[in-house]
Protein backbone atom coordinates (compact mmCIF):
# COMPACT_ATOMS: atom_id res chain seq x y z
CA UNK A 1 0.00 0.00 0.00
CA UNK A 2 1.20 3.58 -0.78
CA UNK A 3 1.43 6.34 1.43
CA UNK A 4 1.64 8.66 -1.09
CA UNK A 5 4.08 10.47 0.47
CA UNK A 6 7.22 10.83 -1.55
CA UNK A 7 11.04 10.37 0.73
CA UNK A 8 14.25 11.02 -0.91
CA UNK A 9 16.80 7.98 -1.67
CA UNK A 10 20.07 7.67 -3.51
CA UNK A 11 20.36 5.56 -6.38
CA UNK A 12 23.47 4.75 -7.91
CA UNK A 13 23.56 6.42 -11.15
CA UNK A 14 26.95 6.77 -13.13
CA UNK A 15 29.41 4.60 -13.34
CA UNK A 16 33.39 5.16 -12.08
CA UNK A 17 34.12 4.91 -16.05
CA UNK A 18 31.62 7.29 -16.50
CA UNK A 19 32.85 9.75 -13.56
CA UNK A 20 36.13 9.74 -14.40
CA UNK A 21 36.03 10.16 -18.35
CA UNK A 22 33.53 13.23 -17.14
CA UNK A 23 35.94 14.80 -15.29
CA UNK A 24 39.03 14.37 -17.57
CA UNK A 25 37.29 15.85 -20.57
CA UNK A 26 35.79 18.81 -18.46
CA UNK A 27 39.46 19.28 -18.15
CA UNK A 28 40.88 18.51 -21.62
CA UNK A 29 38.46 20.32 -23.01
CA UNK A 30 38.35 23.48 -21.62
CA UNK A 31 41.83 23.10 -22.21
CA UNK A 32 41.93 22.92 -25.51
CA UNK A 33 39.27 25.06 -26.59
CA UNK A 34 41.46 28.10 -24.38
CA UNK A 35 44.57 27.07 -25.96
CA UNK A 36 42.42 26.53 -29.66
CA UNK A 37 41.24 30.02 -29.40
CA UNK A 38 45.26 30.98 -28.82
CA UNK A 39 46.02 29.05 -32.09
CA UNK A 40 43.30 31.03 -34.03
CA UNK A 41 44.58 34.67 -32.81
CA UNK A 42 47.84 33.90 -34.81
CA UNK A 43 45.57 33.96 -37.96
CA UNK A 44 42.26 35.30 -36.92
CA UNK A 45 40.17 33.94 -40.29
CA UNK A 46 38.66 31.28 -41.76
CA UNK A 47 38.49 29.68 -44.98
CA UNK A 48 36.55 27.25 -47.54
CA UNK A 49 38.82 24.49 -49.28
CA UNK A 50 41.79 23.85 -49.85
CA UNK A 51 43.83 26.84 -49.56
CA UNK A 52 43.42 29.95 -48.00
CA UNK A 53 41.95 32.87 -49.80
CA UNK A 54 43.64 36.05 -48.03
CA UNK A 55 40.91 38.38 -49.48
CA UNK A 56 38.25 36.47 -49.04
CA UNK A 57 37.96 34.76 -45.54
CA UNK A 58 34.36 33.98 -44.71
CA UNK A 59 34.52 34.89 -41.67
CA UNK A 60 37.75 37.11 -39.55
CA UNK A 61 38.38 39.13 -36.80
CA UNK A 62 40.59 42.61 -37.56
CA UNK A 63 41.10 46.12 -35.72
CA UNK A 64 40.44 49.04 -37.43
CA UNK A 65 40.45 52.90 -36.34
CA UNK A 66 37.36 54.76 -35.69
CA UNK A 67 37.84 58.92 -34.67
CA UNK A 68 40.96 57.97 -33.56
CA UNK A 69 40.40 54.97 -31.46
CA UNK A 70 41.20 51.52 -32.11
CA UNK A 71 38.33 49.22 -32.73
CA UNK A 72 37.86 45.61 -33.37
CA UNK A 73 35.81 44.37 -36.19
CA UNK A 74 34.21 40.73 -36.88
CA UNK A 75 33.19 40.11 -40.42
CA UNK A 76 31.04 36.88 -41.25
CA UNK A 77 30.12 36.79 -45.42
CA UNK A 78 30.59 40.24 -45.77
CA UNK A 79 28.88 41.48 -43.05
CA UNK A 80 30.69 43.50 -40.66
CA UNK A 81 30.11 43.73 -36.87
CA UNK A 82 31.85 46.18 -34.33
CA UNK A 83 32.98 44.03 -31.88
CA UNK A 84 35.72 46.16 -29.63
CA UNK A 85 36.73 44.32 -26.36
CA UNK A 86 35.56 41.19 -27.50
CA UNK A 87 36.53 40.39 -31.07
CA UNK A 88 39.80 41.92 -32.88
CA UNK A 89 40.41 44.67 -30.45
CA UNK A 90 40.42 44.01 -26.26
CA UNK A 91 42.83 44.77 -23.37
CA UNK A 92 42.62 46.56 -20.58
CA UNK A 93 42.08 50.53 -20.83
CA UNK A 94 44.95 51.87 -21.99
CA UNK A 95 46.74 48.76 -22.94
CA UNK A 96 44.46 47.36 -25.53
CA UNK A 97 45.80 45.18 -28.55
CA UNK A 98 44.81 43.69 -31.97
CA UNK A 99 43.80 40.11 -30.78
CA UNK A 100 41.21 37.55 -32.02
CA UNK A 101 39.66 36.59 -28.94
CA UNK A 102 40.17 38.36 -25.78
CA UNK A 103 43.09 37.28 -23.02
CA UNK A 104 40.52 36.18 -20.45
CA UNK A 105 39.93 33.47 -23.27
CA UNK A 106 43.49 32.08 -24.33
CA UNK A 107 45.56 29.80 -23.00
CA UNK A 108 48.22 31.45 -22.30
CA UNK A 109 46.53 34.78 -21.44
CA UNK A 110 49.35 37.08 -23.35
CA UNK A 111 49.88 35.96 -27.34
CA UNK A 112 52.23 32.90 -27.53
CA UNK A 113 51.33 30.70 -30.11
CA UNK A 114 54.13 28.21 -29.03
CA UNK A 115 52.80 27.98 -25.65
CA UNK A 116 49.42 27.46 -27.04
CA UNK A 117 50.01 24.94 -29.79
CA UNK A 118 52.09 22.76 -26.76
CA UNK A 119 49.08 22.92 -24.70
CA UNK A 120 46.46 21.92 -27.25
CA UNK A 121 48.34 18.95 -29.13
CA UNK A 122 49.05 17.51 -25.28
CA UNK A 123 45.11 18.02 -24.29
CA UNK A 124 44.16 16.67 -28.10
CA UNK A 125 46.17 13.26 -26.62
CA UNK A 126 44.23 13.30 -22.95
CA UNK A 127 41.04 13.90 -25.28
CA UNK A 128 41.43 11.14 -27.21
CA UNK A 129 43.21 8.33 -24.76
CA UNK A 130 40.19 9.68 -22.75
CA UNK A 131 37.53 8.64 -25.32
CA UNK A 132 39.20 5.36 -25.80
CA UNK A 133 38.61 4.28 -22.46
CA UNK A 134 35.58 6.04 -22.43
CA UNK A 135 34.38 4.10 -25.79
CA UNK A 136 36.14 0.60 -25.08
CA UNK A 137 34.75 0.93 -21.79
CA UNK A 138 31.44 1.66 -22.38
CA UNK A 139 30.86 -0.65 -25.09
CA UNK A 140 32.31 -3.62 -23.05
CA UNK A 141 30.64 -2.85 -20.03
CA UNK A 142 27.27 -1.89 -21.39
CA UNK A 143 27.05 1.59 -20.76
CA UNK A 144 26.24 2.81 -24.09
CA UNK A 145 23.76 0.20 -24.80
CA UNK A 146 22.08 -0.06 -21.54
CA UNK A 147 22.02 4.00 -20.88
CA UNK A 148 22.64 5.52 -23.99
CA UNK A 149 21.10 4.42 -26.87
CA UNK A 150 17.44 5.07 -26.94
CA UNK A 151 14.67 2.41 -27.12
CA UNK A 152 11.61 2.23 -28.83
CA UNK A 153 9.67 4.06 -26.34
CA UNK A 154 12.36 6.96 -26.41
CA UNK A 155 11.80 7.24 -29.91
CA UNK A 156 7.99 7.60 -30.02
CA UNK A 157 7.26 11.39 -31.51
CA UNK A 158 5.12 11.74 -28.59
CA UNK A 159 7.59 10.81 -26.26
CA UNK A 160 10.16 13.43 -27.81
CA UNK A 161 7.83 16.11 -27.91
CA UNK A 162 6.68 15.47 -24.63
CA UNK A 163 10.31 15.68 -23.51
CA UNK A 164 10.97 18.63 -25.66
CA UNK A 165 8.05 20.47 -24.08
CA UNK A 166 8.73 19.61 -20.47
CA UNK A 167 12.35 20.58 -20.42
CA UNK A 168 11.12 24.13 -21.97
CA UNK A 169 9.12 24.25 -18.95
CA UNK A 170 11.86 23.74 -16.89
CA UNK A 171 9.87 20.28 -15.42
CA UNK A 172 12.43 17.10 -15.17
CA UNK A 173 11.46 13.36 -14.72
CA UNK A 174 11.04 12.84 -11.06
CA UNK A 175 11.02 9.12 -9.23
CA UNK A 176 11.53 6.07 -11.39
CA UNK A 177 11.87 8.01 -14.18
CA UNK A 178 15.03 10.29 -13.18
CA UNK A 179 16.71 6.73 -12.85
CA UNK A 180 17.86 6.89 -16.57
CA UNK A 181 18.41 9.17 -19.02
CA UNK A 182 15.53 10.82 -21.09
CA UNK A 183 15.74 10.80 -25.04
CA UNK A 184 17.14 14.27 -24.62
CA UNK A 185 19.84 13.68 -22.54
CA UNK A 186 20.64 10.25 -24.71
CA UNK A 187 20.44 11.95 -27.74
CA UNK A 188 22.93 15.31 -26.65
CA UNK A 189 25.27 12.92 -24.94
CA UNK A 190 25.44 10.24 -27.59
CA UNK A 191 25.53 12.95 -30.17
CA UNK A 192 29.19 14.89 -28.06
CA UNK A 193 30.46 11.32 -27.54
CA UNK A 194 29.96 9.74 -31.10
CA UNK A 195 29.58 12.97 -33.25
CA UNK A 196 31.03 15.82 -32.10
CA UNK A 197 34.07 15.34 -30.11
CA UNK A 198 35.47 12.23 -32.63
CA UNK A 199 34.88 15.33 -35.49
CA UNK A 200 36.91 17.78 -33.48
CA UNK A 201 39.77 14.81 -33.62
CA UNK A 202 39.53 14.39 -37.27
CA UNK A 203 38.86 18.01 -38.20
CA UNK A 204 41.84 18.27 -36.11
CA UNK A 205 43.94 15.73 -37.80
CA UNK A 206 43.12 16.74 -40.93
CA UNK A 207 45.14 20.23 -40.52
CA UNK A 208 48.39 18.05 -39.90
CA UNK A 209 50.67 17.64 -43.27
CA UNK A 210 52.01 14.65 -41.49
CA UNK A 211 48.17 12.75 -41.63
CA UNK A 212 47.49 14.46 -44.93
CA UNK A 213 49.87 12.45 -46.65
CA UNK A 214 49.31 9.39 -44.62
CA UNK A 215 45.59 9.28 -44.69
CA UNK A 216 44.80 11.70 -47.84
CA UNK A 217 40.97 10.21 -48.00
CA UNK A 218 40.57 12.93 -44.87
CA UNK A 219 40.85 15.73 -47.20
CA UNK A 220 38.60 14.65 -49.65
CA UNK A 221 35.90 13.81 -46.61
CA UNK A 222 36.24 17.50 -45.25
CA UNK A 223 36.67 19.14 -48.42
CA UNK A 224 40.46 20.44 -47.82
CA UNK A 225 42.67 21.91 -44.96
CA UNK A 226 41.15 25.30 -45.12
CA UNK A 227 37.61 23.83 -44.71
CA UNK A 228 38.63 21.54 -41.89
CA UNK A 229 40.13 24.00 -40.08
CA UNK A 230 36.87 25.88 -40.31
CA UNK A 231 34.77 22.75 -39.13
CA UNK A 232 37.63 22.19 -36.31
CA UNK A 233 36.04 25.71 -35.38
CA UNK A 234 32.28 24.94 -36.54
CA UNK A 235 32.45 21.54 -34.10
CA UNK A 236 34.41 23.53 -31.46
CA UNK A 237 31.48 26.25 -31.35
CA UNK A 238 28.79 23.37 -30.97
CA UNK A 239 30.65 21.68 -28.37
CA UNK A 240 30.58 25.08 -26.37
CA UNK A 241 26.84 25.21 -26.90
CA UNK A 242 26.78 22.26 -25.46
CA UNK A 243 28.64 22.97 -22.33
CA UNK A 244 26.28 25.87 -22.19
CA UNK A 245 22.69 23.86 -22.36
CA UNK A 246 24.16 21.32 -20.45
CA UNK A 247 25.36 23.68 -17.32
CA UNK A 248 22.00 25.25 -17.63
CA UNK A 249 20.20 21.80 -17.23
CA UNK A 250 22.67 20.76 -14.61
CA UNK A 251 22.04 24.15 -12.54
CA UNK A 252 17.61 23.83 -13.66
CA UNK A 253 17.19 20.25 -12.04
CA UNK A 254 19.27 20.56 -8.88
CA UNK A 255 23.30 21.52 -8.94
CA UNK A 256 24.23 19.97 -5.92
CA UNK A 257 22.70 16.61 -6.67
CA UNK A 258 24.29 16.47 -10.28
CA UNK A 259 27.51 17.15 -9.32
CA UNK A 260 27.02 14.83 -6.39
CA UNK A 261 26.02 12.30 -8.99
CA UNK A 262 28.90 12.54 -10.91
CA UNK A 263 31.25 13.05 -8.29
CA UNK A 264 30.09 9.79 -6.04
CA UNK A 265 27.82 8.32 -8.89
CA UNK A 266 24.74 8.59 -6.13
CA UNK A 267 21.96 10.93 -7.24
CA UNK A 268 18.57 11.83 -5.13
CA UNK A 269 15.24 10.86 -6.48
CA UNK A 270 12.25 10.84 -5.09
CA UNK A 271 10.08 7.44 -4.89
CA UNK A 272 6.42 6.27 -3.48
CA UNK A 273 7.21 4.96 0.18
CA UNK A 274 6.02 1.66 -0.28
CA UNK A 275 4.75 0.37 3.04
CA UNK A 276 3.77 -3.47 4.19
CA UNK B 1 11.96 41.95 -2.69
CA UNK B 2 15.70 43.11 -4.05
CA UNK B 3 18.48 41.14 -3.53
CA UNK B 4 21.54 43.27 -4.10
CA UNK B 5 23.67 39.90 -4.12
CA UNK B 6 21.05 37.01 -5.10
CA UNK B 7 21.90 33.95 -6.30
CA UNK B 8 22.47 34.97 -9.33
CA UNK B 9 24.64 37.19 -8.61
CA UNK B 10 26.43 34.66 -6.56
CA UNK B 11 26.98 32.65 -9.13
CA UNK B 12 27.77 34.80 -11.42
CA UNK B 13 30.73 36.39 -9.20
CA UNK B 14 31.58 32.76 -7.98
CA UNK B 15 32.26 31.84 -11.97
CA UNK B 16 34.28 34.57 -13.09
CA UNK B 17 36.75 34.52 -10.06
CA UNK B 18 37.28 30.63 -10.85
CA UNK B 19 37.89 31.32 -14.28
CA UNK B 20 40.39 34.20 -13.01
CA UNK B 21 41.70 31.87 -10.91
CA UNK B 22 42.22 28.83 -13.85
CA UNK B 23 43.80 31.58 -16.40
CA UNK B 24 46.41 32.62 -13.84
CA UNK B 25 46.99 29.13 -13.05
CA UNK B 26 47.61 28.55 -16.27
CA UNK B 27 49.79 31.04 -16.47
CA UNK B 28 51.96 30.24 -14.11
CA UNK B 29 51.87 26.68 -15.09
CA UNK B 30 53.32 27.52 -18.48
CA UNK B 31 55.64 29.69 -17.14
CA UNK B 32 57.13 26.59 -15.31
CA UNK B 33 59.88 24.42 -17.31
CA UNK B 34 58.88 21.81 -15.67
CA UNK B 35 55.29 21.85 -16.68
CA UNK B 36 56.65 23.10 -20.42
CA UNK B 37 58.58 19.76 -20.76
CA UNK B 38 55.34 17.59 -19.75
CA UNK B 39 53.32 19.12 -22.45
CA UNK B 40 56.27 19.13 -24.50
CA UNK B 41 56.14 15.39 -23.95
CA UNK B 42 53.53 15.10 -26.50
CA UNK B 43 55.65 15.65 -29.41
CA UNK B 44 57.43 12.50 -29.23
CA UNK B 45 53.86 10.45 -28.63
CA UNK B 46 52.69 12.39 -32.23
CA UNK B 47 56.07 11.98 -34.03
CA UNK B 48 55.90 8.04 -33.10
CA UNK B 49 52.51 7.59 -33.59
CA UNK B 50 52.54 9.38 -37.33
CA UNK B 51 55.83 7.81 -38.46
CA UNK B 52 53.56 4.17 -37.60
CA UNK B 53 50.27 4.84 -39.44
CA UNK B 54 52.74 6.62 -42.54
CA UNK B 55 54.40 4.86 -44.80
CA UNK B 56 57.84 6.63 -45.06
CA UNK B 57 57.31 7.49 -48.40
CA UNK B 58 53.64 8.33 -48.32
CA UNK B 59 53.67 11.53 -50.88
CA UNK B 60 52.12 14.61 -49.76
CA UNK B 61 49.08 15.82 -51.97
CA UNK B 62 49.97 17.58 -55.21
CA UNK B 63 47.62 19.57 -56.68
CA UNK B 64 46.97 20.85 -60.36
CA UNK B 65 47.88 23.88 -62.11
CA UNK B 66 45.05 25.60 -61.78
CA UNK B 67 45.03 25.42 -57.50
CA UNK B 68 48.00 27.49 -57.54
CA UNK B 69 47.43 30.34 -55.16
CA UNK B 70 47.88 33.83 -56.50
CA UNK B 71 48.49 35.27 -53.24
CA UNK B 72 51.00 32.91 -51.89
CA UNK B 73 52.05 34.45 -48.53
CA UNK B 74 55.77 35.20 -47.49
CA UNK B 75 56.34 34.71 -44.25
CA UNK B 76 59.61 34.97 -41.44
CA UNK B 77 62.45 36.90 -43.50
CA UNK B 78 61.03 38.02 -46.91
CA UNK B 79 64.50 40.42 -47.79
CA UNK B 80 66.97 39.77 -45.64
CA UNK B 81 69.70 42.56 -44.87
CA UNK B 82 72.53 40.63 -43.83
CA UNK B 83 75.61 41.92 -45.94
CA UNK B 84 76.78 38.79 -47.34
CA UNK B 85 73.28 38.20 -48.58
CA UNK B 86 72.49 41.68 -49.95
CA UNK B 87 75.96 40.84 -51.77
CA UNK B 88 74.88 37.70 -53.35
CA UNK B 89 71.54 39.26 -54.66
CA UNK B 90 73.58 42.09 -56.66
CA UNK B 91 75.57 39.97 -58.04
CA UNK B 92 72.86 37.70 -59.16
CA UNK B 93 74.05 34.54 -57.14
CA UNK B 94 76.60 34.17 -59.61
CA UNK B 95 79.63 33.67 -56.22
CA UNK B 96 76.91 31.31 -54.72
CA UNK B 97 77.93 27.74 -53.64
CA UNK B 98 75.72 25.33 -51.53
CA UNK B 99 77.92 23.50 -49.26
CA UNK B 100 77.28 20.27 -48.44
CA UNK B 101 79.76 19.40 -45.08
CA UNK B 102 80.07 17.77 -42.03
CA UNK B 103 80.11 13.86 -41.57
CA UNK B 104 80.14 13.40 -45.53
CA UNK B 105 82.74 11.47 -47.33
CA UNK B 106 82.88 13.73 -49.91
CA UNK B 107 82.10 17.19 -49.13
CA UNK B 108 80.11 19.22 -51.93
CA UNK B 109 80.61 22.98 -52.62
CA UNK B 110 77.76 23.54 -55.76
CA UNK B 111 77.52 26.56 -57.79
CA UNK B 112 73.62 26.90 -58.91
CA UNK B 113 74.26 25.91 -61.89
CA UNK B 114 75.60 22.30 -60.71
CA UNK B 115 72.65 22.21 -58.56
CA UNK B 116 70.10 22.74 -61.71
CA UNK B 117 72.20 19.87 -63.33
CA UNK B 118 71.14 17.46 -60.92
CA UNK B 119 68.12 15.27 -60.74
CA UNK B 120 65.35 17.52 -60.12
CA UNK B 121 62.07 17.04 -59.03
CA UNK B 122 58.67 18.98 -59.44
CA UNK B 123 55.81 19.30 -57.80
CA UNK B 124 52.91 21.37 -56.85
CA UNK B 125 51.99 21.09 -52.90
CA UNK B 126 50.14 22.93 -49.98
CA UNK B 127 52.41 25.01 -47.70
CA UNK B 128 50.78 25.20 -44.55
CA UNK B 129 51.75 27.74 -41.77
CA UNK B 130 52.00 27.31 -38.38
CA UNK B 131 49.53 30.18 -37.88
CA UNK B 132 46.37 28.31 -39.38
CA UNK B 133 46.63 29.57 -43.18
CA UNK B 134 48.00 27.80 -46.58
CA UNK B 135 48.86 28.49 -49.73
CA UNK B 136 49.26 26.31 -53.05
CA UNK B 137 52.46 26.39 -54.74
CA UNK B 138 54.35 24.85 -57.85
CA UNK B 139 58.11 23.98 -56.87
CA UNK B 140 61.04 22.58 -58.97
CA UNK B 141 64.12 21.87 -57.37
CA UNK B 142 67.04 19.09 -56.63
CA UNK B 143 66.24 16.00 -55.18
CA UNK B 144 68.11 15.69 -51.68
CA UNK B 145 68.77 12.01 -51.66
CA UNK B 146 70.37 11.81 -54.69
CA UNK B 147 72.76 14.95 -53.52
CA UNK B 148 73.17 13.02 -50.14
CA UNK B 149 74.12 9.75 -52.07
CA UNK B 150 76.72 11.83 -54.10
CA UNK B 151 78.51 13.59 -50.58
CA UNK B 152 78.28 9.90 -49.09
CA UNK B 153 77.18 10.12 -45.14
CA UNK B 154 79.22 9.11 -42.86
CA UNK B 155 77.68 6.16 -40.41
CA UNK B 156 77.11 8.34 -38.00
CA UNK B 157 75.02 11.25 -39.60
CA UNK B 158 71.42 11.16 -38.35
CA UNK B 159 69.98 14.81 -39.20
CA UNK B 160 70.38 17.41 -41.71
CA UNK B 161 71.12 20.78 -40.29
CA UNK B 162 70.09 23.68 -42.73
CA UNK B 163 72.10 27.01 -42.22
CA UNK B 164 70.46 29.83 -44.10
CA UNK B 165 71.58 33.28 -45.07
CA UNK B 166 68.71 35.54 -43.26
CA UNK B 167 68.19 37.03 -39.91
CA UNK B 168 65.05 36.83 -38.10
CA UNK B 169 66.14 39.60 -35.37
CA UNK B 170 68.98 42.24 -35.09
CA UNK B 171 71.48 41.60 -37.79
CA UNK B 172 75.42 40.50 -37.14
CA UNK B 173 73.51 39.03 -33.51
CA UNK B 174 74.50 34.78 -34.04
CA UNK B 175 71.56 33.83 -32.73
CA UNK B 176 69.13 35.91 -35.09
CA UNK B 177 70.54 33.55 -37.80
CA UNK B 178 67.79 31.29 -39.32
CA UNK B 179 68.47 27.54 -38.91
CA UNK B 180 66.23 24.14 -39.29
CA UNK B 181 67.33 20.68 -39.04
CA UNK B 182 65.80 17.07 -40.39
CA UNK B 183 66.06 13.46 -39.71
CA UNK B 184 67.30 11.33 -42.86
CA UNK B 185 63.57 9.76 -43.31
CA UNK B 186 63.07 13.49 -44.32
CA UNK B 187 65.77 14.24 -46.24
CA UNK B 188 65.13 11.03 -48.27
CA UNK B 189 61.74 11.86 -48.70
CA UNK B 190 61.16 11.76 -52.49
CA UNK B 191 59.70 14.97 -52.46
CA UNK B 192 62.47 16.53 -50.15
CA UNK B 193 63.50 19.09 -52.75
CA UNK B 194 66.13 22.18 -52.97
CA UNK B 195 63.70 24.34 -54.47
CA UNK B 196 65.27 26.66 -57.16
CA UNK B 197 61.87 27.60 -59.23
CA UNK B 198 58.56 28.38 -58.01
CA UNK B 199 55.58 28.58 -60.16
CA UNK B 200 57.94 28.48 -62.80
CA UNK B 201 60.28 31.35 -62.26
CA UNK B 202 63.64 31.61 -60.29
CA UNK B 203 62.68 31.50 -56.11
CA UNK B 204 61.63 35.24 -55.59
CA UNK B 205 63.59 36.40 -52.79
CA UNK B 206 60.83 36.52 -50.83
CA UNK B 207 60.31 33.04 -51.21
CA UNK B 208 63.96 32.10 -50.37
CA UNK B 209 66.43 32.62 -53.10
CA UNK B 210 68.14 31.52 -54.60
CA UNK B 211 67.12 27.88 -53.20
CA UNK B 212 64.73 26.79 -50.07
CA UNK B 213 63.99 23.02 -48.61
CA UNK B 214 60.68 21.96 -49.32
CA UNK B 215 60.07 18.74 -46.79
CA UNK B 216 56.37 18.60 -47.15
CA UNK B 217 54.53 17.11 -44.33
CA UNK B 218 56.05 19.51 -42.48
CA UNK B 219 54.65 22.88 -41.51
CA UNK B 220 56.18 26.02 -43.31
CA UNK B 221 58.88 26.81 -40.75
CA UNK B 222 60.42 23.49 -41.15
CA UNK B 223 60.78 24.56 -45.16
CA UNK B 224 64.23 26.91 -44.57
CA UNK B 225 64.66 29.67 -47.13
CA UNK B 226 67.93 31.39 -48.04
CA UNK B 227 69.97 28.02 -47.35
CA UNK B 228 73.61 28.39 -47.88
CA UNK B 229 75.10 25.03 -45.92
CA UNK B 230 73.76 21.73 -45.34
CA UNK B 231 75.91 19.94 -42.44
CA UNK B 232 75.45 16.40 -41.55
CA UNK B 233 75.51 15.82 -37.92
CA UNK B 234 74.77 13.18 -35.36
CA UNK B 235 73.03 15.64 -33.07
CA UNK B 236 72.15 19.18 -33.07
CA UNK B 237 72.17 19.71 -29.26
CA UNK B 238 75.29 21.40 -29.23
CA UNK B 239 74.25 24.04 -31.39
CA UNK B 240 72.43 27.14 -30.36
CA UNK B 241 69.65 26.38 -28.12
CA UNK B 242 69.98 23.19 -28.40
CA UNK B 243 66.43 22.27 -30.20
CA UNK B 244 66.95 21.34 -33.89
CA UNK B 245 65.74 25.19 -34.93
CA UNK B 246 64.93 29.07 -34.53
CA UNK B 247 61.83 28.66 -33.70
CA UNK B 248 62.27 25.18 -32.43
CA UNK B 249 64.59 27.07 -29.67
CA UNK B 250 61.69 29.47 -29.11
CA UNK B 251 59.39 26.77 -28.57
CA UNK B 252 57.93 25.19 -31.39
CA UNK B 253 57.94 21.47 -32.35
CA UNK B 254 61.44 19.75 -34.19
CA UNK B 255 58.17 17.54 -35.27
CA UNK B 256 56.18 19.78 -37.42
CA UNK B 257 54.14 17.05 -38.77
CA UNK B 258 51.06 18.43 -36.86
Amino acid sequence: MNTGRPSRTLVYRHGLLVRITHWLNVVAVTLLLMSGLQIFNAHPALYWGQKSTFAEPWINTTASERAGRPIGVTTIGGLSFETTGVLGYSGKAGAGEPRGFPAWATIPSHRDLASGRRWHLFFAWVLVINGLVYWLGGLAGGHIRRDLVPDRRDLSPRNIWHEIVTHAQLRFPKGEEARRYNVLQKGAYLGVALVLLPLMVATGLTMSPGINAAWPWMLDLFGGRQSARTLHFIAASLVVAFVIVHLAMVVASGLWNNIRSMITGRYAIEVEEAKP
Amino acid sequence: MTQPMGRRGWLKGALASAAGLVLAACDRINADPRATAVLQSAERLTRRAQRLVSDRNALAREFAPADISRDFRANGSIRPADPDYVAHTAAGFADWRLVIDGLVERPLSLTLEELRAQPARTQITRHDCVEGWSSIGKWTGARLGPLLDRAGLKPGARYLVFHCADSLGPVGDPNSKYYESIDLIDARHPQTILAYEMNDAPLPVPHGAPIRLRVERHLGYKHAKYVMRIEAVEDFAHLRGGRGGFWEDRGYEWYAGI
